[in-house]
Protein backbone atom coordinates (compact mmCIF):
# COMPACT_ATOMS: atom_id res chain seq x y z
CA UNK A 1 0.00 0.00 0.00
CA UNK A 2 1.61 3.47 -1.27
CA UNK A 3 -0.04 6.64 0.97
CA UNK A 4 -0.45 9.22 -1.46
CA UNK A 5 1.57 12.16 -1.47
CA UNK A 6 -1.33 14.90 -0.89
CA UNK A 7 -1.95 13.23 2.37
CA UNK A 8 1.70 12.36 3.47
CA UNK A 9 2.32 16.32 3.27
CA UNK A 10 -0.93 16.81 5.04
CA UNK A 11 -0.08 14.60 7.91
CA UNK A 12 3.56 15.61 8.47
CA UNK A 13 3.69 18.68 10.82
CA UNK A 14 0.89 16.40 13.30
CA UNK A 15 2.85 13.82 13.35
CA UNK A 16 6.59 15.13 13.96
CA UNK A 17 4.76 17.49 16.19
CA UNK A 18 3.04 14.66 17.92
CA UNK A 19 6.97 12.77 18.18
CA UNK A 20 8.14 15.90 19.42
CA UNK A 21 5.71 15.82 22.32
CA UNK A 22 6.52 12.96 23.64
CA UNK A 23 10.38 14.22 24.37
CA UNK A 24 12.76 16.10 22.58
CA UNK A 25 14.38 13.90 19.93
CA UNK A 26 16.69 14.44 16.78
CA UNK A 27 16.44 13.57 12.47
CA UNK A 28 17.35 9.88 13.13
CA UNK A 29 15.27 9.17 15.15
CA UNK A 30 12.08 10.79 14.52
CA UNK A 31 12.73 8.93 10.69
CA UNK A 32 12.78 5.64 12.42
CA UNK A 33 9.92 6.93 14.89
CA UNK A 34 7.68 7.29 12.11
CA UNK A 35 8.82 3.93 10.11
CA UNK A 36 7.96 1.86 13.47
CA UNK A 37 4.38 3.98 14.10
CA UNK A 38 3.57 3.19 10.37
CA UNK A 39 4.55 -0.40 10.19
CA UNK A 40 6.76 0.85 7.60
CA UNK A 41 4.02 2.14 5.55
CA UNK A 42 5.61 6.03 5.84
CA UNK A 43 8.92 5.67 4.39
CA UNK A 44 9.82 9.46 4.58
CA UNK A 45 13.58 10.55 2.63
CA UNK A 46 15.88 13.17 4.26
CA UNK A 47 15.12 15.70 1.76
CA UNK A 48 11.59 15.40 3.00
CA UNK A 49 12.02 15.69 6.57
CA UNK A 50 14.55 17.93 7.51
CA UNK A 51 13.52 21.17 5.65
CA UNK A 52 10.15 20.33 7.69
CA UNK A 53 11.89 20.49 10.75
CA UNK A 54 13.43 23.59 9.69
CA UNK A 55 10.22 25.30 8.59
CA UNK A 56 8.41 24.22 11.77
CA UNK A 57 11.48 25.94 14.00
CA UNK A 58 11.31 28.88 11.53
CA UNK A 59 7.56 29.10 12.06
CA UNK A 60 8.61 28.69 16.01
CA UNK A 61 6.64 25.92 16.46
CA UNK A 62 10.23 23.36 17.70
CA UNK A 63 12.97 24.43 18.68
CA UNK A 64 16.60 23.21 17.89
CA UNK A 65 19.95 23.34 19.89
CA UNK A 66 22.88 21.06 18.86
CA UNK A 67 23.84 19.12 22.50
CA UNK A 68 25.95 16.10 23.03
CA UNK A 69 24.79 13.12 25.28
CA UNK A 70 27.52 11.81 26.82
CA UNK A 71 28.88 8.37 24.88
CA UNK A 72 26.86 9.62 21.69
CA UNK A 73 28.02 12.27 18.89
CA UNK A 74 26.71 16.08 19.17
CA UNK A 75 23.34 16.08 17.17
CA UNK A 76 20.95 18.92 16.84
CA UNK A 77 17.84 17.99 18.89
CA UNK A 78 14.44 19.23 18.23
CA UNK A 79 12.14 20.35 20.94
CA UNK A 80 8.47 21.14 20.72
CA UNK A 81 7.84 24.54 21.93
CA UNK A 82 4.44 26.23 23.66
CA UNK A 83 3.02 27.80 20.54
CA UNK A 84 4.27 24.06 18.93
CA UNK A 85 2.18 22.23 21.42
CA UNK A 86 -1.18 24.96 20.68
CA UNK A 87 -0.68 24.40 16.97
CA UNK A 88 -0.84 20.33 17.34
CA UNK A 89 -4.20 21.27 19.46
CA UNK A 90 -5.30 22.37 16.66
CA UNK A 91 -4.01 19.80 14.46
CA UNK A 92 -5.87 17.45 16.39
CA UNK A 93 -9.16 18.96 16.55
CA UNK A 94 -9.06 19.26 12.51
CA UNK A 95 -7.62 15.75 12.53
CA UNK A 96 -10.55 14.44 14.96
CA UNK A 97 -13.66 16.11 12.46
CA UNK A 98 -11.63 14.37 9.28
CA UNK A 99 -12.04 11.41 11.03
CA UNK A 100 -14.74 10.67 13.46
CA UNK A 101 -16.40 11.83 9.66
CA UNK A 102 -15.04 9.40 8.21
CA UNK A 103 -15.93 6.57 10.59
CA UNK A 104 -19.39 7.94 9.88
CA UNK A 105 -19.32 7.30 6.21
CA UNK A 106 -17.16 4.14 5.94
CA UNK A 107 -18.37 1.05 8.51
CA UNK A 108 -20.12 0.01 5.46
CA UNK A 109 -16.53 -0.22 3.52
CA UNK A 110 -14.22 -1.39 6.19
CA UNK A 111 -16.87 -4.44 6.80
CA UNK A 112 -16.79 -4.85 3.12
CA UNK A 113 -12.51 -4.88 2.96
CA UNK A 114 -12.77 -7.38 5.93
CA UNK A 115 -15.26 -9.91 4.44
CA UNK A 116 -13.11 -10.33 0.60
CA UNK B 1 27.95 2.02 19.51
CA UNK B 2 29.14 4.64 17.21
CA UNK B 3 31.13 2.09 14.57
CA UNK B 4 31.68 5.27 11.98
CA UNK B 5 33.88 6.50 14.43
CA UNK B 6 37.47 5.69 14.32
CA UNK B 7 37.87 3.79 10.95
CA UNK B 8 40.31 5.71 9.05
CA UNK B 9 38.64 4.53 5.13
CA UNK B 10 35.33 5.74 6.14
CA UNK B 11 36.12 9.02 7.41
CA UNK B 12 37.88 9.59 3.94
CA UNK B 13 34.62 8.47 2.90
CA UNK B 14 32.42 10.76 5.03
CA UNK B 15 34.69 13.75 4.45
CA UNK B 16 34.31 13.19 0.48
CA UNK B 17 30.72 13.10 0.79
CA UNK B 18 30.78 15.89 3.16
CA UNK B 19 32.55 18.38 0.74
CA UNK B 20 30.22 17.70 -2.19
CA UNK B 21 27.56 18.71 0.44
CA UNK B 22 29.34 21.68 1.01
CA UNK B 23 29.65 22.82 -2.96
CA UNK B 24 25.22 23.12 -2.70
CA UNK B 25 24.63 26.90 -2.04
CA UNK B 26 21.01 25.50 -0.92
CA UNK B 27 23.04 23.40 1.93
CA UNK B 28 24.76 25.13 5.05
CA UNK B 29 26.85 23.84 7.05
CA UNK B 30 25.00 22.51 9.83
CA UNK B 31 22.70 21.26 7.34
CA UNK B 32 26.26 19.08 6.29
CA UNK B 33 26.58 18.45 10.08
CA UNK B 34 22.76 17.36 10.23
CA UNK B 35 22.73 15.27 7.50
CA UNK B 36 26.00 13.70 8.55
CA UNK B 37 24.94 12.50 11.47
CA UNK B 38 22.14 11.17 9.77
CA UNK B 39 24.13 9.17 7.66
CA UNK B 40 26.17 7.75 10.07
CA UNK B 41 22.98 6.55 12.26
CA UNK B 42 21.93 5.01 9.30
CA UNK B 43 25.80 3.28 8.45
CA UNK B 44 25.82 2.48 12.21
CA UNK B 45 22.37 0.78 12.10
CA UNK B 46 23.38 -1.14 9.14
CA UNK B 47 26.69 -2.54 10.67
CA UNK B 48 24.46 -3.61 13.71
CA UNK B 49 22.57 -5.86 10.99
CA UNK B 50 26.13 -7.40 9.96
CA UNK B 51 26.98 -5.19 7.12
CA UNK B 52 30.76 -4.22 6.49
CA UNK B 53 31.07 -0.90 7.52
CA UNK B 54 32.29 -0.02 3.66
CA UNK B 55 29.14 -1.43 2.21
CA UNK B 56 26.89 0.33 4.91
CA UNK B 57 28.12 3.28 3.55
CA UNK B 58 27.35 2.89 0.25
CA UNK B 59 23.93 2.08 1.42
CA UNK B 60 22.89 4.92 3.49
CA UNK B 61 24.37 6.77 0.86
CA UNK B 62 22.18 5.60 -1.51
CA UNK B 63 18.89 5.57 0.44
CA UNK B 64 19.72 9.61 1.54
CA UNK B 65 19.04 9.73 -2.28
CA UNK B 66 20.80 12.21 -4.86
CA UNK B 67 22.09 15.52 -3.56
CA UNK B 68 20.26 17.28 -5.95
CA UNK B 69 16.61 16.00 -5.33
CA UNK B 70 18.14 16.78 -1.91
CA UNK B 71 19.04 20.26 -2.46
CA UNK B 72 16.13 20.83 -4.38
CA UNK B 73 14.13 20.33 -1.37
CA UNK B 74 16.02 21.74 0.99
CA UNK B 75 15.57 25.46 -1.68
CA UNK B 76 12.16 25.03 -1.34
CA UNK B 77 12.58 25.78 2.70
CA UNK B 78 15.55 28.21 2.17
CA UNK B 79 14.94 30.03 -0.64
CA UNK B 80 17.08 32.79 0.64
CA UNK B 81 20.31 30.86 0.52
CA UNK B 82 20.24 31.18 -3.32
CA UNK B 83 20.71 34.81 -2.46
CA UNK B 84 24.29 34.37 -1.21
CA UNK B 85 24.58 36.93 2.14
CA UNK B 86 27.10 38.66 2.31
CA UNK B 87 27.62 39.99 6.08
CA UNK B 88 25.21 38.45 8.31
CA UNK B 89 25.26 34.78 7.73
CA UNK B 90 29.10 33.80 8.01
CA UNK B 91 30.14 29.90 8.28
CA UNK B 92 30.03 28.70 11.76
CA UNK B 93 33.90 27.69 11.16
CA UNK B 94 35.08 30.74 10.30
CA UNK B 95 33.43 32.72 12.55
CA UNK B 96 36.00 33.74 15.16
CA UNK B 97 38.91 34.87 12.32
CA UNK B 98 35.69 36.93 10.84
CA UNK B 99 34.93 38.20 14.22
CA UNK B 100 38.52 39.46 14.50
CA UNK B 101 38.29 40.75 11.01
CA UNK B 102 35.27 43.03 11.70
CA UNK B 103 36.92 44.45 15.00
CA UNK B 104 40.06 45.13 12.78
CA UNK B 105 38.12 47.02 10.20
CA UNK B 106 35.75 49.07 12.74
CA UNK B 107 39.13 50.21 14.19
CA UNK B 108 40.78 50.92 10.73
CA UNK B 109 37.24 53.17 10.08
CA UNK B 110 37.25 54.74 13.32
CA UNK B 111 40.74 55.31 13.21
CA UNK B 112 40.04 57.09 10.25
CA UNK B 113 37.05 58.87 10.70
CA UNK B 114 38.60 60.31 14.18
CA UNK B 115 41.97 61.00 12.23
CA UNK B 116 40.16 63.35 9.25
CA UNK B 117 38.66 65.28 12.66
CA UNK B 118 42.68 65.83 14.21
CA UNK B 119 43.44 68.82 12.16
CA UNK B 120 39.90 70.64 13.44
CA UNK B 121 42.14 70.89 16.63
CA UNK B 122 44.38 73.46 14.87
CA UNK B 123 41.41 75.21 13.53
CA UNK B 124 40.97 74.14 10.40
CA UNK B 125 37.44 73.42 9.24
CA UNK B 126 36.56 70.57 6.37
CA UNK B 127 33.98 73.07 4.55
CA UNK B 128 36.62 76.55 4.53
CA UNK B 129 39.82 74.65 4.23
CA UNK B 130 39.75 73.61 1.06
CA UNK B 131 43.00 73.73 0.25
CA UNK B 132 44.74 72.16 2.90
CA UNK B 133 42.11 68.64 3.00
CA UNK B 134 41.99 68.87 -0.94
CA UNK B 135 45.62 67.45 -1.33
CA UNK B 136 45.02 65.58 2.04
CA UNK B 137 41.88 64.29 1.97
CA UNK B 138 43.22 60.64 0.47
CA UNK B 139 45.89 60.37 3.26
CA UNK B 140 43.37 60.36 6.11
CA UNK B 141 41.64 57.02 4.24
CA UNK B 142 43.75 55.12 2.70
CA UNK B 143 46.82 54.33 4.85
CA UNK B 144 44.15 52.66 7.44
CA UNK B 145 42.57 50.89 4.88
CA UNK B 146 46.49 49.55 4.42
CA UNK B 147 46.65 49.32 7.57
CA UNK B 148 43.79 46.86 7.59
CA UNK B 149 45.22 44.44 4.73
CA UNK B 150 48.59 44.85 6.73
CA UNK B 151 46.91 43.44 9.76
CA UNK B 152 45.29 40.69 7.11
CA UNK B 153 48.37 40.08 5.43
CA UNK B 154 50.95 40.11 8.19
CA UNK B 155 53.99 40.62 5.83
CA UNK B 156 57.56 41.38 6.83
CA UNK B 157 59.37 44.08 8.94
CA UNK B 158 60.80 45.73 5.48
CA UNK B 159 57.28 45.83 3.89
CA UNK B 160 55.80 47.53 6.87
CA UNK B 161 58.42 50.08 6.80
CA UNK B 162 58.38 50.19 3.22
CA UNK B 163 54.64 51.02 3.67
CA UNK B 164 55.31 53.44 6.01
CA UNK B 165 57.75 55.32 4.68
CA UNK B 166 56.01 55.84 0.79
CA UNK B 167 52.91 57.24 3.21
CA UNK B 168 55.25 59.82 4.70
CA UNK B 169 56.47 60.91 0.90
CA UNK B 170 53.04 60.76 0.16
CA UNK B 171 52.50 63.38 3.27
CA UNK B 172 55.30 65.35 2.38
CA UNK B 173 54.55 65.75 -1.38
CA UNK B 174 50.83 67.03 -0.05
CA UNK B 175 52.30 69.81 2.16
CA UNK B 176 56.38 70.21 2.23
CA UNK B 177 56.02 72.14 -1.85
CA UNK B 178 55.15 75.80 -1.75
CA UNK B 179 52.45 75.64 -4.12
CA UNK B 180 50.08 78.18 -4.56
CA UNK B 181 46.15 76.71 -3.70
CA UNK B 182 45.47 77.78 -7.54
CA UNK B 183 48.24 76.84 -9.27
CA UNK B 184 48.36 73.77 -11.42
CA UNK B 185 50.62 71.77 -9.49
CA UNK B 186 48.16 72.22 -6.79
CA UNK B 187 45.35 71.01 -8.87
CA UNK B 188 47.80 68.10 -9.84
CA UNK B 189 49.30 66.83 -6.79
CA UNK B 190 45.01 66.78 -5.85
CA UNK B 191 44.61 65.18 -8.39
CA UNK B 192 47.08 62.40 -8.94
CA UNK B 193 48.20 61.45 -5.03
CA UNK B 194 45.16 59.78 -4.41
CA UNK B 195 46.29 57.46 -7.44
CA UNK B 196 49.81 57.15 -6.42
CA UNK B 197 48.71 56.33 -2.59
CA UNK B 198 46.07 53.88 -3.92
CA UNK B 199 49.25 52.01 -5.76
CA UNK B 200 50.61 51.57 -2.06
CA UNK B 201 47.94 50.16 -0.80
CA UNK B 202 48.62 47.57 -3.99
CA UNK B 203 51.61 47.12 -2.11
CA UNK B 204 50.12 46.53 1.35
CA UNK B 205 47.62 44.03 -0.66
CA UNK B 206 49.90 42.03 -2.21
CA UNK B 207 52.74 42.28 1.13
CA UNK B 208 52.27 38.41 1.72
CA UNK B 209 53.50 37.50 -1.51
CA UNK B 210 55.30 40.15 -3.74
CA UNK B 211 56.27 38.33 -6.83
CA UNK B 212 53.03 37.01 -7.68
CA UNK B 213 51.41 37.67 -10.67
CA UNK B 214 48.27 36.07 -9.56
CA UNK B 215 47.78 38.55 -6.43
CA UNK B 216 48.82 41.48 -8.72
CA UNK B 217 45.82 40.10 -10.60
CA UNK B 218 43.59 40.02 -7.46
CA UNK B 219 44.70 42.99 -6.65
CA UNK B 220 42.96 44.97 -9.39
CA UNK B 221 40.05 42.46 -9.03
CA UNK B 222 39.88 44.43 -5.45
CA UNK B 223 40.51 47.39 -6.49
CA UNK B 224 37.30 46.98 -9.27
CA UNK B 225 34.89 45.60 -6.76
CA UNK B 226 36.09 48.00 -3.99
CA UNK B 227 35.13 51.23 -6.44
CA UNK B 228 31.96 49.75 -6.63
CA UNK B 229 31.01 48.97 -3.38
CA UNK B 230 32.40 52.78 -2.42
CA UNK B 231 29.82 54.10 -5.08
CA UNK B 232 27.09 51.81 -3.61
CA UNK B 233 27.85 53.18 0.04
CA UNK B 234 28.28 56.58 -1.48
CA UNK B 235 24.87 56.47 -2.94
CA UNK B 236 23.66 55.00 0.52
CA UNK B 237 25.22 57.98 2.31
CA UNK B 238 23.55 60.61 -0.16
CA UNK B 239 20.23 59.05 1.11
CA UNK B 240 21.30 59.30 4.66
CA UNK B 241 22.35 63.14 4.41
CA UNK B 242 18.99 64.11 2.19
CA UNK B 243 16.96 62.58 5.12
CA UNK B 244 19.19 64.18 7.88
CA UNK B 245 18.57 67.60 6.26
CA UNK B 246 15.33 67.18 5.34
CA UNK B 247 14.33 66.14 8.85
CA UNK B 248 15.97 68.75 10.91
CA UNK B 249 14.93 71.50 9.20
CA UNK B 250 11.85 70.40 9.96
CA UNK B 251 12.30 71.25 13.58
CA UNK B 252 14.24 74.15 12.61
CA UNK B 253 17.28 73.07 13.09
CA UNK B 254 20.19 73.58 9.84
CA UNK B 255 22.28 70.69 10.40
CA UNK B 256 24.54 71.90 7.41
CA UNK B 257 27.82 72.40 9.25
CA UNK B 258 27.39 68.96 11.15
CA UNK B 259 26.92 67.36 7.76
CA UNK B 260 29.18 69.20 6.09
CA UNK B 261 32.07 68.88 8.85
CA UNK B 262 30.88 65.99 10.08
CA UNK B 263 29.25 63.21 8.51
CA UNK B 264 30.77 63.88 4.93
CA UNK B 265 34.10 64.05 6.00
CA UNK B 266 34.03 60.92 8.49
CA UNK B 267 31.55 58.96 6.62
CA UNK B 268 33.87 58.87 3.21
CA UNK B 269 37.24 58.15 4.88
CA UNK B 270 35.39 55.29 6.93
CA UNK B 271 33.49 54.16 3.71
CA UNK B 272 37.08 53.45 2.15
CA UNK B 273 38.07 51.16 5.16
CA UNK B 274 34.54 49.16 5.58
CA UNK B 275 34.80 48.83 1.24
CA UNK B 276 37.93 47.35 1.45
CA UNK B 277 36.21 44.94 4.24
CA UNK B 278 33.89 43.91 2.21
CA UNK B 279 35.48 43.27 -0.44
CA UNK B 280 37.95 40.88 1.75
CA UNK B 281 35.50 38.96 3.06
CA UNK B 282 33.24 39.20 0.05
CA UNK B 283 35.78 36.93 -2.19
CA UNK B 284 34.28 33.76 -3.33
CA UNK B 285 30.74 34.75 -1.65
CA UNK B 286 29.09 36.82 -4.56
CA UNK B 287 29.55 37.28 -8.64
CA UNK B 288 32.18 40.16 -8.73
CA UNK B 289 30.02 42.85 -10.15
CA UNK B 290 33.00 45.07 -11.99
CA UNK B 291 33.54 42.05 -14.78
CA UNK B 292 29.70 41.86 -15.15
CA UNK B 293 29.80 45.75 -16.07
CA UNK B 294 32.60 44.99 -18.24
CA UNK B 295 30.72 42.84 -19.84
CA UNK B 296 27.48 45.19 -20.64
CA UNK B 297 29.89 48.22 -21.74
CA UNK B 298 32.71 46.62 -23.64
CA UNK B 299 30.22 45.81 -26.86
CA UNK B 300 28.89 49.69 -26.19
CA UNK B 301 32.07 51.59 -25.76
CA UNK B 302 33.17 49.81 -29.23
CA UNK B 303 29.95 50.87 -30.98
CA UNK B 304 30.64 54.23 -29.26
CA UNK B 305 34.39 54.59 -30.67
CA UNK B 306 33.70 53.41 -33.74
CA UNK B 307 31.09 55.59 -34.83
CA UNK B 308 33.24 58.47 -33.42
CA UNK B 309 35.97 57.42 -35.60
CA UNK B 310 33.38 57.27 -38.52
CA UNK B 311 32.07 60.76 -37.53
CA UNK B 312 36.11 62.05 -37.96
CA UNK B 313 36.47 60.01 -41.32
CA UNK B 314 33.03 60.92 -42.51
CA UNK B 315 33.73 64.93 -41.63
CA UNK B 316 37.69 65.35 -42.12
CA UNK B 317 37.47 67.53 -39.15
CA UNK B 318 40.10 67.61 -36.96
CA UNK B 319 39.60 67.07 -33.26
CA UNK B 320 39.53 70.47 -31.58
CA UNK B 321 42.44 69.71 -28.44
CA UNK B 322 42.84 72.20 -25.39
CA UNK B 323 43.43 70.46 -21.84
CA UNK B 324 40.07 69.73 -20.62
CA UNK B 325 39.40 67.51 -23.93
CA UNK B 326 42.95 65.85 -23.52
CA UNK B 327 41.86 64.60 -19.83
CA UNK B 328 38.56 63.47 -21.70
CA UNK B 329 40.77 61.47 -23.96
CA UNK B 330 42.97 60.25 -21.31
CA UNK B 331 40.09 59.25 -19.08
CA UNK B 332 38.76 57.69 -22.13
CA UNK B 333 41.87 55.42 -22.41
CA UNK B 334 41.73 54.58 -19.02
CA UNK B 335 38.49 53.01 -19.31
CA UNK B 336 38.79 50.81 -22.10
CA UNK B 337 41.62 49.95 -20.19
CA UNK B 338 39.74 49.49 -17.29
CA UNK B 339 37.04 47.04 -19.35
CA UNK B 340 40.14 45.28 -20.69
CA UNK B 341 41.51 44.69 -17.36
CA UNK B 342 37.65 43.56 -15.70
CA UNK B 343 37.48 41.42 -18.72
CA UNK B 344 40.63 39.76 -18.37
CA UNK B 345 40.65 39.38 -15.00
CA UNK B 346 36.97 37.49 -14.79
CA UNK B 347 38.17 35.22 -17.47
CA UNK B 348 38.77 31.70 -17.74
CA UNK B 349 42.80 31.71 -18.74
CA UNK B 350 42.32 28.19 -20.12
CA UNK B 351 39.89 29.22 -22.80
CA UNK B 352 40.34 29.70 -26.57
CA UNK B 353 40.01 32.83 -28.19
CA UNK B 354 35.99 34.30 -28.69
CA UNK B 355 33.99 36.25 -30.52
CA UNK B 356 34.26 38.78 -27.34
CA UNK B 357 38.38 38.63 -27.51
CA UNK B 358 37.72 39.83 -31.04
CA UNK B 359 35.41 42.64 -29.81
CA UNK B 360 37.56 43.79 -27.12
CA UNK B 361 40.64 43.79 -29.67
CA UNK B 362 38.40 46.23 -31.79
CA UNK B 363 37.62 48.12 -29.03
CA UNK B 364 41.35 48.76 -28.09
CA UNK B 365 42.45 49.39 -31.25
CA UNK B 366 39.52 52.04 -32.12
CA UNK B 367 40.77 53.22 -28.97
CA UNK B 368 44.30 53.53 -30.02
CA UNK B 369 43.24 55.02 -33.54
CA UNK B 370 41.45 57.91 -31.42
CA UNK B 371 44.36 58.64 -29.42
CA UNK B 372 47.16 58.65 -32.20
CA UNK B 373 44.70 61.35 -33.86
CA UNK B 374 44.91 62.98 -30.13
CA UNK B 375 48.60 63.08 -29.43
CA UNK B 376 49.09 64.54 -33.32
CA UNK B 377 47.28 67.36 -32.48
CA UNK B 378 48.86 67.29 -28.99
CA UNK B 379 52.51 67.59 -30.07
CA UNK B 380 51.41 70.40 -32.39
CA UNK B 381 49.68 72.54 -29.32
CA UNK B 382 52.98 71.98 -27.46
CA UNK B 383 55.35 72.85 -30.16
CA UNK B 384 53.09 76.34 -30.44
CA UNK B 385 52.56 76.82 -26.74
CA UNK B 386 55.28 75.46 -24.51
CA UNK B 387 54.75 72.98 -21.90
CA UNK B 388 52.88 73.42 -19.16
CA UNK B 389 52.70 71.15 -15.57
CA UNK B 390 48.86 70.28 -17.02
CA UNK B 391 49.70 69.21 -20.16
CA UNK B 392 52.98 67.53 -19.64
CA UNK B 393 51.15 65.30 -16.55
CA UNK B 394 48.39 64.67 -19.40
CA UNK B 395 50.46 63.28 -22.15
CA UNK B 396 52.81 61.82 -19.54
CA UNK B 397 49.64 59.58 -18.75
CA UNK B 398 48.57 59.20 -22.63
CA UNK B 399 52.13 57.93 -23.03
CA UNK B 400 51.79 55.42 -20.17
CA UNK B 401 48.04 54.38 -21.07
CA UNK B 402 49.19 54.23 -25.26
CA UNK B 403 52.69 51.94 -24.67
CA UNK B 404 50.17 49.58 -22.20
CA UNK B 405 47.48 49.39 -25.20
CA UNK B 406 49.17 49.23 -27.87
CA UNK B 407 51.12 45.95 -26.43
CA UNK B 408 48.04 44.53 -25.08
CA UNK B 409 46.48 45.06 -28.81
CA UNK B 410 49.52 42.86 -30.26
CA UNK B 411 49.85 40.48 -27.46
CA UNK B 412 45.35 40.22 -28.02
CA UNK B 413 46.01 39.97 -32.04
CA UNK B 414 48.26 36.89 -31.37
CA UNK B 415 46.14 35.68 -28.95
CA UNK B 416 43.10 35.85 -31.34
CA UNK B 417 44.96 34.58 -34.25
CA UNK B 418 46.01 31.31 -31.66
CA UNK B 419 50.00 32.36 -32.08
CA UNK B 420 50.29 33.09 -28.25
CA UNK B 421 48.67 32.32 -25.00
CA UNK B 422 45.93 34.36 -22.64
CA UNK B 423 48.37 33.86 -19.76
CA UNK B 424 51.27 36.38 -21.40
CA UNK B 425 48.03 39.47 -21.75
CA UNK B 426 47.74 38.85 -17.60
CA UNK B 427 51.61 38.99 -17.23
CA UNK B 428 51.90 42.02 -19.37
CA UNK B 429 48.89 43.91 -17.16
CA UNK B 430 50.09 42.66 -13.73
CA UNK B 431 53.76 43.64 -14.93
CA UNK B 432 53.09 47.25 -15.88
CA UNK B 433 51.34 48.24 -12.57
CA UNK B 434 54.64 49.59 -11.05
CA UNK B 435 54.91 51.70 -14.35
CA UNK B 436 51.58 53.30 -13.15
CA UNK B 437 53.26 53.63 -9.55
CA UNK B 438 55.97 55.56 -10.92
CA UNK B 439 54.31 58.06 -13.61
CA UNK B 440 51.92 59.19 -10.48
CA UNK B 441 54.53 59.83 -8.15
CA UNK B 442 56.64 61.57 -10.35
CA UNK B 443 53.76 63.82 -11.21
CA UNK B 444 53.76 64.52 -7.33
CA UNK B 445 57.05 64.88 -6.52
CA UNK B 446 58.85 65.84 -9.69
CA UNK B 447 56.44 68.21 -11.66
CA UNK B 448 55.55 70.67 -9.30
CA UNK B 449 59.49 71.90 -8.39
CA UNK B 450 60.42 71.21 -12.22
CA UNK B 451 57.78 73.86 -13.15
CA UNK B 452 59.18 75.99 -10.02
CA UNK B 453 55.53 75.51 -8.69
CA UNK B 454 53.43 77.14 -11.38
Amino acid sequence: MRVTKDLVAASATPIVLGILAEGESYGYAILRRISDLSGGELDWTEGFLYPLLHRLERLGHVEASWQSVPGERRRKYYRITRQGRAELADQQRQWRTVVEALHQVWPPFIALEGNA
Amino acid sequence: MTVTNGNDELEAQFAQWRAYVRRRPELVESDADELEDHLRDSVDTLVERGLAPDEAFLIAVKRMGGLDDLSREFAREHSERLWKQLVFTGDPGRDSTSRRDVVAMLVCAFGAAVSIKIPALFGLSYDDDGSFYAPNLALFALPWLAAFLVWRRRPGAGVIGALVALFAVGVAGANAYPVDSDSQSATLIMTHLPIALWLVVGLAYVSDDLRSARRRMDFIRFTGEWFVYLVLMGLGGGVLIAFLYGIFDAIGVEPDTVIGNWVVPCGFVAATVVAGWLVEVKQGVIENIAPVLTRLFTPLFTVALLAFLVTVGWNGRGIEIDRETLVMFDLLLAVVLGLLLYSLSARDPQAPPGPFDVLQLGLVVSALVIDALVLYTMTGRIAEYGTTPNNVAALGENIVLLVNLAWSAWLLLRFVRRRGGFASIERWQTNYLPAYAVWFWTVVLVLPPLFSFR
